[in-house]
């Protein structure tokens, strides 16, 4: 029987994991999970490649507090994140918004894809450009092969 | 033979591109990192959103045991006598240390230097003034961090610097090193007298 407590205690372990201090989750469910999805959005400005959800930083928890904080009063994932966008700007957003500056990082993926259909498009025309009559010059050549072999 | 080749070349550029892209990527490489030594070029840097903005508002207690008033947003609202510093610093941070001979040298040209001591006990922030010297007009105690997060700080030392009219002209993310005194913020401060 221990030995099952004991199974189930390590297998529950992440759970409890989730959130560095069990004191920081909100009480409510619903409002801890669509805490945690914002918290997802936002970039540990610390540990630059975290979002607040997975830092340990400082700063990380106290952007965490007040994301709680602000879900707590009732405020919508929008409205949480204009708040943390309006004092750090662009850079706390994993998900940067499309802007004249970050236009060719979303925009790369479509250029390649374009240039590669690019790539592929003149070399077919090429191909079948290859495939077309003999020139003059090349008649001439082939019929002297043709005459040197025989 | 050479006629063999002709239908080679218009393939020939396809073997340039790849090279051609190599250099322009070694040429941009060579940018980035010429920015990274001379500080013109940061991956790792938060730009300000509060640059040409007034200071938020906010209002912070004194610290007890240091005899300096307590500072809000109030005393950064323009009309000011001159360009005021707004320094960020903790006596738990070790670049605070290297930066806090420039803030002293500010200080005594007449400079006004305010300071918001960011996540620290009392008596260790106390005890770094005294040790090191007080170069601050004005002190806020910014214990739960929340004033921070209202200036975008994401780390101390971090100084802001905001002219007459109280909007925010300059923001630096770490020590004012006496390189950074003389090369950026000495030029602004001409501008902004």
């Amino acid at each position: 029987m221990t030995r099952w407590i004991f199974l189930w205690l390590l297998l529950a372990l992440p759970a409890f994991a989730a959130v560095g201090d069990p004191n920081e989750r909100l009480a409510d469910p619903a409002k801890e999970a669509l805490a945690r999805e914002i918290g997802r959005e936002l970039r540990c400005l610390v540990c630059q490649n975290q979002s607040i959800e997975d830092s340990d930083a400082q700063l990380a928890r106290d952007l965490r507090r007040l994301v709680r904080e602000r879900v707590a009063a009732g405020e919508d994932q929008a409205a949480v994140i204009t708040f943390v966008h309006q004092r750090y700007g662009d850079f706390v957003l994993l998900r940067p918004p499309v802007t004249a500056a970050t236009i060719l990082l979303w925009a790369t993926p479509f250029l390649a894809l374009a240039g590669g259909i690019a790539v592929i498009m003149l070399r077919r025309r090429r191909a079948v450009a290859e495939a077309a009559a003999l020139s003059p010059e090349e008649a001439r050549r082939l019929a002297e092969l043709d005459r040197g072999t025989a | 033979m050479s006629d063999a080749a002709s239908p080679k070349r218009p393939r020939r550029w396809m073997l340039y591109a790849p090279l051609g892209l190599a250099a322009a990527a070694g040429v941009g490489f060579y940018a980035m990192l010429q920015g990274l030594q001379d500080g013109s070029y940061n991956p790792r840097g938060v730009p300000s959103v509060l640059l040409g903005k007034p200071a938020p508002d906010f209002s912070l207690p004194a610290l007890e045991g240091v005899e300096l008033p307590a500072l809000a947003a109030a005393d950064l609202r323009g009309p000011l006598p001159g360009p005021v510093l707004v320094n960020f610093w903790a006596s738990w941070c070790a670049p605070c240390i290297i930066e806090h001979p420039q803030l002293m040298r500010l200080s005594r040209e007449g400079i006004a230097v305010y300071g918001i001591n960011y996540k620290d006990r009392v008596a260790e922030a106390g005890a770094f003034l005294r040790r090191h010297g007080n170069p601050y007009r004005r002190l806020g105690r910014d214990e739960p961090g929340r004033t921070a997060i209202d200036w975008g700080v994401y780390g101390v030392p971090e100084t802001y610097l905001l002219d007459r009219q109280g909007m925010i002209r300059w923001r630096w993310a770490g020590p004012i090193t006496p390189d950074t005194l003389e090369n950026e913020l000495r030029p602004l401060l001409r501008r902004f007298a």
